[in-house]
């Protein structure tokens, strides 16, 4: 009878798919890093004005070393004043957008979980909405789509605890439901905002995008975006108790309402802070943890950290793409769902099994 | 007493599912809660595990009052096998039993190796140390549970609490698991089991509490209390109660079959 389960696996390798082709999780993360300084590299030499390797690596060094300028003030001006923050700022959304996914996925136990199933992505909508009717400056634009985007989660928290039974789904559907109340207000300004060039603002910037970025906005969401992250990739280990479920997670010793309820704070910030600068960019924090959890599995203390940096890579590429494909600039969100969308079929196509 | 429960009542809404429950578990002892289903067997443990709060009546764990324990205090006290688990995502078997560990460490820390060392341990000590690497969800069901109990051991708790931990197992697994929980007892571990299937509480248990619409009907060791008489009230249905082995085994077989 013993030998029913001390039996040794068969070694056809078929019962250990799972695992099978698994990279090792500190060889995956370490590429994943190359990888992303590959591609911020890539991202300065790429735009519409040239800047050669050369001059790039010179003007990059000169802040370190006494370089002498070999360079046109023209490309310092480029690389320092545009491509800089735009690079901060495109790997900063990517990471931001994938770790609150990932998280996401975790604390609701839901693979189908994206940053905005609380309905963030939908505040920030309406409050960017609000602000551009109103007039006012990229800043401010910037600056009320951040807060309105906190408050709405704050409100769909508020009203989820009035769903009776099971706590998880009680908050997937308030988020349902907000995002669908605030998708409505951001139609109504649409409708009673002037159409010249007041819709067209509205409608440019929900669609996501980039371009234009300043100094200003990195500095305004870099401090939000930090302060999420990094709770974010300590609780990494409680996130994994948090898949099995609250009963069990809780018999294990961890709280699981407390450590959601934390991560739901951290992971929130993060898009609050991603989607007030970039506007609707869809499909990033959904797919990317998929394609992470292929790579390192789902255990999140090698999963978050792959995340965030597959979020900052699978960002810059994409936004590589929006600026120097065509003469005018692609939105960023456009590109995201339609790579997104055929990326997320071939996920779930695969032969190994992703959830 | 490592586990004692005194006039426990719960009641969700206004439908009481626990009325009195009064009982006691050693260490040393495996017993079994015996019952049909929803007899609030469920909620008794629930209550137990700290899992439902806003019972009446007090439950003692290692001396302790429950409505003390913080959570953490509560998961080095009692560790809880369920019946199955699913986690969502992929994880291997180490990691599920790593999972046991978290109790002993901080919020925002990760296991650390000793950790690591206390969840193969505990995997060689179930006999299950093959599986280390395997993915959770692709074992056997048996295998699970397995698992599920060394995760239980790295929680190195004194108290474990098994929920029908052979409901969807084949007989062979069913013997390994249950055995295994035995084995556990006679270290000196405090097992508790529900379950529905009163041969296995009879041949696997030291005491059996049988539950009946919340109440209980009666406790003691299983040789002075699963006879035909307890069998119908329980179950509601005519049983032959038959001792083989010189009463090391006893069977149940439906009236209809028999008589």
């Amino acid at each position: 009878m013993q030998e029913r389960i001390t039996r040794p696996p068969a070694k056809t390798g078929k019962l250990r798919t799972g695992e099978k082709g698994r990279v090792p999780g500190g060889v995956a993360i370490a590429a994943l890093a190359v990888l992303l300084l590959a591609v911020i590299i890539a991202s300065f030499l790429l735009g519409r004005y040239p800047v050669p390797p050369k001059e790039l690596f010179g003007i990059l060094l000169s802040k370190i070393f006494p370089i002498t300028q070999f360079w046109t003030d023209n490309m310092e001006a480029a690389v320092w004043n545009i491509r800089l923050p735009r690079i901060i700022l495109a790997g900063l959304v990517g990471i931001c957008l994938c770790a609150a996914g990932g998280a996401y996925q975790g604390v609701f136990q839901n693979p189908m979980a994206s940053p905005d199933i609380l309905g963030a992505s939908a505040g920030a909508g309406f409050g960017a909405a609000l602000a551009l009717y109103a007039g006012l400056p990229s800043l401010a634009v910037t600056f009320s789509a951040f807060t309105m985007s906190l408050l709405t989660v704050a409100l769909m928290f508020r009203v989820s605890k009035r769903a009776k039974g099971d706590r998880v789904l009680g908050l997937v559907l308030s988020g349902i439901m907000i995002s669908s109340l605030f998708q409505a207000g951001t139609s109504f300004i649409k409708l009673v905002a002037d159409p010249t060039n007041k819709l067209p603002a509205i409608t440019y910037w929900l669609m996501g995008s980039l371009a234009g970025t300043t100094s200003a906005e990195v500095r305004f969401v870099i401090w939000p975006m930090l302060l999420g992250l990094v709770p974010l990739l300590l609780l990494r280990w409680r996130l994994n108790v948090l898949t099995m479920g609250d009963d069990e997670a809780r018999a294990i010793g961890v709280d699981a309402n407390r450590v959601r309820l934390a991560v739901i704070i951290c992971a929130t910030l993060v898009t609050a802070a991603a989607v007030s600068v970039s506007g609707m960019i869809q499909w990033v924090g959904l797919i990317v943890p998929h394609m992470m959890r292929r790579i390192v599995g789902s255990d999140y203390r090698r999963l978050m950290p792959a995340t965030m940096l597959g979020g900052g890579i699978f960002m810059l590429i994409v936004d590589n793409i929006s600026r120097n494909l065509l003469a005018s600039e692609i939105p960023i969100g456009i590109l995201t769902a339609f790579v997104g969308a055929p990326l997320f079929l071939w996920l779930i196509s695969g032969r190994r099994e992703v959830y | 007493m490592s586990v004692e429960v005194k006039n426990l009542s719960f009641a969700y809404g206004g439908h009481a599912v626990l009325r009195d429950v009064s009982f006691t578990a050693d260490s040393g002892a495996f017993l079994s809660i015996l019952g049909p289903n929803g007899v609030g067997k469920s909620t008794l443990f629930r209550c137990v595990l700290g899992l439902l709060r806003g019972y009446t009546g007090r439950i003692v764990i290692m001396g302790r009052d429950a409505e003390t324990l913080s959570i953490r205090e509560m998961a080095r006290l009692v560790a809880y096998i369920p019946q199955h688990s699913s986690p969502a995502f992929n994880y291997s078997v180490l990691d599920i039993v790593l999972m046991g560990t978290t109790a002993g460490l901080s919020a925002f820390s990760s296991p650390r190796a000793e950790d690591v060392a206390r969840a193969e341990q505990a995997l060689e000590k179930i006999g299950v140390a093959h599986l280390r690497d395997r993915c959770f969800h692709r074992i056997s069901g048996g295998e699970r549970q397995l698992t599920l109990i060394a995760r239980a051991l790295a929680q190195q708790a004194p108290v474990l609490m098994l929920d029908e931990p052979t409901a969807n197992l084949d007989f062979g697994n069913q013997v390994l698991v249950l055995a295994q929980a035995r084995a556990l007892a006679r270290e000196g571990y405090t097992v508790i089991q529900t379950t529905h299937n009163p041969e296995q509480a009879f041949m696997f248990s030291d005491r059996v509490l049988a539950l009946k619409d919340g109440r209980v009907l009666c406790q003691g060791p299983p040789k002075d209390i699963l006879d035909e008489k307890l069998m119908r009230e329980l179950y509601g249905v005519d049983v032959a109660v038959s001792s083989l082995f010189g009463d090391k085994v006893r069977v149940c077989t439906p009236g209809v079959i028999v008589r």
